[in-house]
């Protein structure tokens, strides 16, 4: 073991180590996109990992979303009051649910219930020498394990980011219209005034994919990447959770960047 | 290739989610209301359009009867030619008046269409003559100033 008892050195060896995970994840994502044939060719792997991070993640998604369309027909509706345009209400939670926090929220709750199971699976699946197992059958495991996992995180985080903007709207109505008692009509109507399907929706279901993307990517890396050993996986799935938060929010605010145009 | 359990619970997440895209696309945004029937071009000239914005409302009476398509400069007059995209349903005299309206205090810019009594009907491609500017409230207020001042020095 090399000494690295001075910070200099602990720096330059950190830089290293993290310059080299990031091109060997650049180099596994094409790996796993070249190996992606067998995820759509027996698309019963790829849908059963849509079950499992997907469906199972319904129950967290639908009652989070609700609690976060309450939360915003409130908040909304206290600040909204004080400027005489309760009305708006509706365009609001709406704007801000379909942009951002529906995506944002979504990816993140999938980050933590079904990316963090992705990784402890194939972290284990690496510890108890499953994938060098699949190797020496001449099956890739990139192929037969990775693959699935990542298309199935891919497909299932638009569907869960919508369902999520969908409970949080129907959130929001009910605290703003059936308990506080803003009009109905005004509620929907000066919502359907202001959202635009192709700039509001759309982009709100392309920001769903990309951060799928990015989520899945980071489970099966730091999956595949972790160190075999108990306490490596441990480590591997904490690193799941930040990494793909970090990654999330900062997609975010790129992304937003672009597609705002202010107009 | 068997149909298992799976299936049915896969299919039932996606069709949750179409409903919820569906329901976003037609109750949450306008992708259902306002479209319009076969749209034709008129073009108006304004002074000045304020804060008028490609896609805004066209409105007759209050009902949205078109789109403003596009907004361009013209550097020959100074004007900006906006373009409008009205539903073929609705027919408008020669001697229309558009103008730049705001919904609300604090809402968005729409051009309101003032129907006249001409018996000719503007046809696809023609230019609506009279127009009124958006009003611009700087402009409102300095008057205003002025006018007072004026008072002032009178007395």
């Amino acid at each position: 073991m090399a000494d690295f008892s001075s910070p200099l050195r602990r720096l330059g060896h950190l830089t290293i180590e993290q310059l080299w995970r990031l091109g060997f994840a650049t180099r596994f994502f094409f790996a796993l996109l070249v190996y992606s044939g067998t995820a759509f060719r027996r698309f019963q792997l790829t849908l059963r990992e849509v079950y499992f991070g997907g469906v199972l993640s319904l129950v967290i998604i639908l009652v989070c979303g609700l609690f976060v369309g309450l939360i915003l027909g409130m908040q909304g509706y206290e600040i909204l009051q004080r400027f005489g345009s309760s009305e708006a209400l509706g365009t609001m939670v709406a704007l801000s649910l379909v942009r951002e926090l529906g995506p944002v929220l979504a990816a993140l709750l999938y980050a933590s219930r079904a990316g963090t199971s992705i990784t402890a699976e194939i972290g284990l699946m690496k510890a108890t020498e499953q994938l060098k197992a699949m190797d020496m059958m001449a099956v890739n495991p990139i192929a037969r394990v990775v693959a699935p996992r990542f298309w199935g995180g891919v497909l299932s985080m638009p569907v869960l980011a919508a369902l999520f903007s969908a409970m949080g709207i129907f959130g929001g109505w009910l605290i703003g219209v059936v308990f506080i008692g803003v009009d109905d009509g005004a509620f929907w109507s000066q919502m359907q005034a202001s959202v635009d399907f192709h700039y509001d929706i759309l982009n709100g279901v392309i920001k769903s994919f990309v951060f799928g993307v990015a989520v899945a990517l980071i489970a099966v890396f730091e999956g595949y990447d972790s160190h075999p050993t108990a306490e490596g996986v441990s480590r591997a799935i904490t690193r799941t959770v930040v990494n793909s938060s970090l990654a999330i929010l900062a997609l975010d605010f790129v992304l937003t960047s672009f597609m705002l145009r202010g107009n | 290739m068997n149909r298992t359990v799976i299936d049915l619970w896969v299919g039932l997440f996606v069709a949750m989610g179409i409903a919820a895209v569906m329901f976003l696309a037609l109750k949450v945004g306008n992708l259902s209301g306002a479209q319009l029937v076969q749209p034709y071009v008129l073009t108006a000239k304004f002074d000045n359009i304020g804060g008028l914005k490609v896609r805004g409302p066209v409105k007759s009476a209050g009902v949205v009867v078109g789109r403003v398509a596009d907004i361009q400069f013209d550097a020959q007059s100074y004007e900006a030619v906006v373009t409008l995209n009205i539903d073929s349903r609705y027919q408008f005299p020669k001697d229309t008046f558009a103008a730049i309206y705001t919904s609300g205090l604090l809402g968005e810019q729409y051009v309101g269409l003032d129907v006249g009594g001409d018996e000719r009907m503007l046809k696809a491609g023609e230019t609506i003559s009279k127009t009124q500017a958006a009003v611009v409230l700087e402009k409102l207020v300095s008057q205003f100033m002025f006018n007072k001042a004026a008072e002032g020095q009178n007395k």
